[in-house]
């Protein structure tokens, strides 16, 4: 990665209101943090991108966009850069879009250190390269102390669905499997052990990762993929939720499969914290044909992104949109959207 | 009531104050220990030994004999039923012969 | 996880769940008139629907699921303070996290965080001692409920804010105790209560002497367990065995952790700081006596009510339950959270009416949550 030091004047520098004004001092904090890194083509207000050879034999255009306000900003595992651009690609490839091009606007809160933002910015770069994408245009903005959390970021997303491409959460029919990539719940997990006021410390990580090459090796491996989701704010219990809504469908999971680090489990028992709930930025979930189950679970084992795929259910024709678990002690408990944030307990 | 799970006293933190750092399933907390020290005051023979954590504090210890003697007597009437389920397949297979 | 993960094994389950069943049957009890078993504590309520036990369990035996909720039976006038305590700006209002979604006539201690108060969740009494410590230019009150469980971590920790003579800390007292309600539920004529699944983690403080006057005074069976699936399920299985060959006496399955004296330190530093209120209200069941507990005056100073001038008996307005709520007799076993007319519509965890589906240990909340009993999931009739 080129990262260009920063001038002595900038390492130790905060952003202030200047830096926001559109003179000199925007130009320099520009210059040295956003284009020595993104790199951008021109000069221009605009990108200006060639159409891909996709979209032109009738493909479909998938645009997507988000906004990223996570604190910490730096936790273990990532930071927010990582999880702008990952969470961009992440929410075009699931929809069976190659992914192209990001934007990435930046509001900043005055007297954010510049050596964080040049962090963030490198972490977007090097998630960009680990996902085949470029980011070809943006903002910034400063605003004034306390009206922001140090960096907001906002992103949109463009990328191209070949024609022969359907993905959609309503296509699941009875019968069809449920897979996950990897372990559930560890963004959750970091980012509340990263706050600091549970005072709990442990060794867990982010699992913020794009997952692009995940999605052409489950497409490859099982054409007929009915739809994939990933399971972000609200966990894998809000993704399975949406899903069986969408299609009119029954689901059916089984905890004693679902692969969960002991480290989550630990803060999960702890707190009294479901992991069904908790956030994931690297884990997507994915139907496939029963048929196909056996190759799409092969073919994702075989890339770095889904070593630990594994089947957690399938589909039925019980009560539409109703999502139920087998539990470990063999009852079963129905899993249910989340409401409001999900609270540790004492009871 | 209460959410209390089972860790393991990994270090005395703070002999004064009587806090040791305990561990759950890999993840770390500093917690209280003054609800279970030994008569005798010494807080390191806590250490490596269980405890039932609530909100910040270890609360009782567990005995780690009487969870053995429960988890027999759990696994006995599993046996049990094994035996029974097991003399009630072979009846009904005679039925289904004869 | 050791101590956890070998008492949630569903091999063992079999055996256990075989040998209720027999149980069952001798006692002849049936769908129609089952054996009713109480299980106090919230955090069974909880168990018993995450662990889908209620559906394994033969239907000849009916959980009624009792008040050990303190989140849920938390007297909205009590939130109301909270709510006014954290408005203020000199005030760092810390509690638990359970607490900030109880709605009061206003807000809850959620919304009053939206609206710009400082209020701050922690895990531990600890960590609102150590924010105290960090702010001394800040009053740090800590809202303290919770039963007998949680009741000697908060005296813990005013003895030793009174060791370290902090002048900013304070505890708003609400904790509350598990006989008093019992009694009053016993003391009811309507109630159908055949045993006890008793509070495996107050006992483990308490002891089990306590319970003696359920068995010697009413004769009922009362089994203290512990919250994994097989502790329950083995907890139920003994007070079974109790009916069928009539006894009633108080039994102790969670022996690994429970002590029959319970624990000497809890015990003393409890009496040392806390003192037993004459009545406590209890939203959904009343005013019960003796059913709740208050700093002592040597603690004067690290008592919230005596700081800001609040609490029980001081306030002047008599918070109503919002009309249609059935909480009380959900909590009395009267009627399942299902039977409840605003179950699901008037009624549900986003917009909580009555206590019961405010906490997710709430009966209402855990059938709603877990249980799938949803109206508008049904399929149609």
């Amino acid at each position: 990665m080129n990262q260009i030091p920063l001038t002595p004047k900038l390492r130790d520098a905060r952003v202030t209101l200047a830096h926001g004004g559109g003179g000199k001092a925007m130009r320099d904090l520009i210059e040295a943090v956003f284009t020595s890194q993104f790199e951008p083509d021109g000069n221009e207000d605009q990108a200006r991108l060639e159409v891909p050879e996709v979209l032109l034999s009738g493909g479909q255009l998938a645009f997507t966009t988000d906004s990223y306000v996570i604190h910490p900003i730096e936790f273990p595992g990532g930071d927010i850069g990582k999880i702008a651009v990952c969470g961009t690609v992440n929410d075009l490839v699931v929809g069976g879009a190659h992914p192209l091009w990001l934007s990435a606007s930046f509001i900043l809160e005055e007297g954010t250190e510049i050596a964080l933002l040049q962090r963030v910015v490198g972490s977007m770069c090097e998630a960009a390269a680990d996902a085949g994408v470029r980011i070809v245009t943006g903002d910034t903005k400063v605003v004034e102390r306390g009206s922001a959390d140090k960096i907001f970021i906002t992103t949109s997303g463009v990328g191209a669905i070949p024609s022969d491409t359907h993905l959609a959460a309503a296509n699941v029919s009875p019968g069809d499997v449920a897979i996950v990539n990897g372990v559930l719940g560890d963004h959750g997990a970091a980012i509340l052990t990263a706050r600091g006021d549970l005072a709990l410390s442990s060794d867990i990580k982010s699992d913020c990762q794009p997952l692009q090459r995940l999605m052409e090796a489950v497409k490859k491996a099982a054409p007929g993929i009915r739809c994939a989701r990933d399971a972000t704010r609200g966990g894998l219990a809000s993704a399975l939720n949406e899903i069986a809504d969408a299609s009119g469908v029954s689901i059916t999971i089984d905890e004693s499969v679902l692969p969960l680090r002991k480290e989550v489990k630990g803060v999960c028992e702890i707190l009294g914290l479901d992991p069904l709930y908790l956030a994931n930025e690297g884990t997507l979930v994915l139907f496939v044909p029963p048929e196909q189950a056996d190759d799409a679970v092969a073919a994702m084992r075989d890339t770095p992104e889904g070593k630990g795929a594994v089947v957690i259910g399938t589909a039925g024709s019980g009560i539409p949109g109703r999502v139920d678990m087998t539990t470990v002690f063999g009852g079963s408990r129905i899993v249910d959207m989340l409401v409001g944030e999900q609270l540790p307990r004492i009871c | 009531m209460c959410l209390g799970i089972p860790g393991q006293i990994r270090s005395i933190s703070d002999y004064e104050r009587k806090l040791a750092l305990v561990e759950v399933s890999g993840v770390n907390r500093e917690i209280n220990i003054a609800c279970i020290m030994p008569e005798d005051g010494d807080a390191d023979s806590l250490i490596d030994t269980w405890t039932l954590v609530h909100v910040g504090f270890a609360m009782s210890r567990i005995d780690e004999k009487e969870a053995a003697l429960t988890l027999e007597l759990l696994t006995e009437l599993g046996e049990v039923q094994a035996e029974i389920d097991a003399m009630r397949a072979a009846e009904s297979a005679m039925e289904q012969a004869t | 996880m050791k101590y956890a993960d070998e008492f949630r094994d569903p091999v063992k389950a079999r055996g256990v769940l075989a040998q209720i069943e027999e149980a069952i049957d001798e006692i002849g009890a049936t769908a129609d008139a089952p054996v009713y078993i109480m299980e106090v504590c919230g955090g069974h309520t909880h168990a018993i629907f995450r662990y889908g036990l209620d559906k394994l369990v033969p239907e000849g035996l009916e959980f009624i699921h009792g008040p050990g909720c303190p989140v849920c039976v938390l007297p909205m006038a009590r939130v109301d303070e909270c709510v006014e305590l954290a408005e203020r700006s000199d005030v760092i209002f810390t509690t638990f996290g359970d607490a900030m979604r109880v709605p009061g006539t206003r807000k809850s201690l959620l919304q009053a965080k939206a609206d710009g108060a400082d209020v701050r969740m922690v895990y531990s009494p600890l960590d609102a001692l150590e924010i105290a410590r960090r702010n001394p230019n800040k009053e740090v009150v800590f809202f303290a409920l919770g039963f007998e469980t949680t009741t000697p971590s908060s005296a813990l920790c005013i003895q030793q804010a009174s060791q370290e003579d902090l002048s900013n800390f304070s505890v708003f007292c609400n904790h509350i105790t598990v006989p008093p309600p019992i009694k009053a539920l016993l003391d009811d004529p309507h109630m159908k209560l055949d045993g006890f699944v008793g509070p495996g983690h107050v006992s483990m403080v308490i002891g089990i002497e306590p319970y003696q006057f359920i068995a010697r005074d009413y004769g009922k069976p009362i089994v203290v367990a512990g919250f994994e699936p097989l502790d329950l399920l083995q907890s139920v299985l003994m007070v079974l065995e109790q009916i069928r060959s009539g006894r009633a006496e108080v039994e102790n399955q969670y022996s690994r952790v429970v002590p029959d004296d319970g624990n000497p330190v809890s015990i003393a530093a409890c009496e040392n700081v806390y003192e037993p209120r004459e009545k406590f209200e209890w939203r959904g069941l009343g005013e019960i006596d003796h059913s709740g507990l208050k700093i002592r005056e040597e603690y004067k100073r690290f008592d919230a009510e005596s700081k800001f001038r609040i609490g029980y008996g001081k306030a002047s307005r008599i918070v109503p339950e919002p009309e249609g709520c059935s909480c009380s007799d959900v909590m009395t076993g009267k009627i399942k959270p299902p039977q409840c007319a605003q179950f699901g519509k008037g009624c549900t965890p986003e917009m909580p009416l009555g206590a019961l589906m405010v906490s997710t240990e709430g009966a209402c909340a855990a059938y709603y949550h877990y249980g799938g009993a949803r109206p508008e999931l049904e399929p149609a009739q």
